[in-house]
């Protein structure tokens, strides 16, 4: 990053606090938006600001608009469980989970903010033997690969992750679980600011409160859209906008192979260190971290039913919140602080979708069920790649539209065209 | 946690029942349908944002599957009907 003006460092820390802090200049403009961009892309949350950021580092496109209906970083981006893994079976989601946990590896310097990305390692229990074989076969799978995966007995669980229950006595007991190492947490609100500060300082504009209304084609080829700001011209539109995948594709009359259903997320109340890894249950629906405040992030599985209401309801809640205690006793006598809900775009096989469509310069990034914050930097870096090539990253081949109909579907967990079971 | 009105039960909570889909889709003539007919039966769905004609099964209860139109803003329930009526005019 060249031009960023009032680089963060030691040096500028100190230089701001001889000034009382009073120096600090805005991470990011506020402009109104031009007439015409070479790229337009709709969705400020981490991966549509990671694409703007990518289009201009790697493939020198910088006359970029981010549009955004309502704040950067205010949709599924905050409100996720801030989880990043790549853990994953199958070629194709393997090494693009991968591709994207090396850019974490390097993103907090690459983009000279600090995004906390904390590799504390995310252990995956198994609580019966068919789970202990099918957790060793995807660490088999990852290390084949060239990922990071250790098998832990219960013994080893117990002396590393002392208050969960590793009892015989606990309704699930355990049996074993996959540990990623590499694997951890970011703060994920420093995802979405980090990529806005660092794609602003190429010049792209990041615009809030501009809610695309349509989208304009001519003759199959996009030249332009309408929003709330008024119209603007463009030859290539990127659409990142999550839950609101299907609403944004309906503009253009594309249906999707996705519905939008609810995820809820909750924290406890901030209590001192005592959980170092990120724990996760499938067969309980649990995953369960202790964020850098103290509180405890949990989460759980989807509310099973088509909404768009960002926020669940109580069943949900209390299902999550049961599969914690009874993992974790401890943390029965915890209060709950906060729980909020996100629009998940659930598609047919679990995967999602980067690519061409059908019309010429309209590119999706969608479909991201609920492990789209994992991704953000590889997600935003192979769909810069398809937009300003026109084609394909190697890495996204396979998460191609056209898939379900060719029957390549890519289906983690097997469980068929049934998304809320993904 | 919503109540959903089971056409042969009557009012129960939400924890009773599952959803299963838009209750919309049809499924075309096996014989008959192209390639395409039924890769867009089988992946491709309306999800709208608003009012959604669905399909729910009153599982730990009668086990009756049933029709319900429900909003996916609000999640108010306007109608629930047996599975021979029609719901409103989008079934095919």
């Amino acid at each position: 990053m060249k031009s960023i003006k009032g680089r963060y460092s030691i040096f500028s820390l100190l230089r701001n606090a001889i000034n009382y802090h009073e120096g600090w200049k805005e991470s990011w403009r506020c402009p109104e938006p031009k007439s015409e961009y070479d790229v337009i892309i709709i969705g400020g949350g981490g991966h549509g600001l990671g694409t703007a950021y990518y289009l201009a580092k790697e493939h020198g496109i910088t006359n970029v608009a981010v549009l955004e209906k309502g704040w950067i970083g205010g949709g599924n981006t905050g409100r996720n469980t801030t989880i990043v893994r790549s853990n994953y079976l199958l070629d194709g989601n393997s090494q693009f989970y991968e591709l994207s946990m090396k850019l974490w590896e390097d993103l907090s310097r690459d983009l000279n903010y600090n995004v906390m990305f904390s590799q504390r390692g995310v252990l995956n229990l198994a609580h019966s033997d068919p789970q202990v074989d099918a957790l060793q076969r995807r660490g088999n799978a990852m290390r084949l690969n060239g990922i990071d995966a250790e098998f832990w007995d219960t013994e080893k669980i117990r002396r590393r992750i002392p208050l969960l229950d590793t009892s015989d006595k606990t309704r699930y007991p355990i049996f074993g679980g996959l540990m990623q190492p590499r694997a951890g947490t970011a703060r994920h609100d420093a995802v979405a600011w980090g990529f806005a500060r660092a794609a602003d300082s190429y010049g792209i504009d990041i615009i809030q409160n501009c809610e695309v209304i349509g989208i304009n084609v001519n003759q199959n080829k996009v030249f332009g859209l309408e929003t709330t700001q008024g119209s603007i011209r463009t030859k290539k539109i990127g659409v990142a906008v999550a839950g609101h995948t299907t609403q944004l594709m309906d503009m253009v009359n594309l249906r999707m192979p996705i519905e939008s259903h609810i995820l809820q997320a909750m924290v406890s109340e901030p209590i001192k260190p005592c959980l170092h890894s990120v724990v996760t249950s499938g067969a309980t629906h649990l995953y369960i971290s202790q964020s850098d405040k103290g509180e405890l992030v949990i989460g759980g599985d989807l509310d099973f039913y088509n909404s768009f209401a960002q926020r669940g309801n109580f069943p949900a809640i209390e299902h999550v919140v049961q599969s914690a205690v009874t993992m974790f006793p401890a943390f029965g006598r915890l209060r709950l602080l906060r729980t909020w809900g996100g629009v998940m775009d659930m598609t047919m096989d679990g995967s999602p979708i980067i690519c061409k469509t059908p019309i010429d310069g309209l590119y999706l990034n969608g479909g991201w069920c609920y492990g789209g914050f994992k991704a953000t930097p590889g997600s935003a870096f192979v769909f810069a790649h398809t937009i300003a090539q026109d084609k394909p990253h190697p890495q996204n081949e396979c998460f191609g539209l056209d898939r379900f109909e060719k029957g390549y579907t890519l289906d983690e967990k097997g469980v068929g065209p049934t998304p809320k079971a993904h | 946690m919503f109540v959903i009105k089971c056409p042969w039960c009557g009012q129960r909570g939400q924890k009773e029942f599952t959803y299963i889909g838009d209750s919309n889709v049809k499924r075309p003539d096996p014989n008959l349908a192209s390639d395409k007919e039924w890769s867009d039966y089988i992946f491709l769905r309306k999800n709208p944002k608003g009012w959604h004609d669905e399909l729910w099964q009153h599982t730990t209860g009668c086990r009756v599957i049933f029709k319900v139109q429900r909003n996916t803003v609000t999640h108010e329930i306007r109608l629930t009907l047996p599975l021979s009526n029609k719901i409103s005019g989008a079934e095919k």
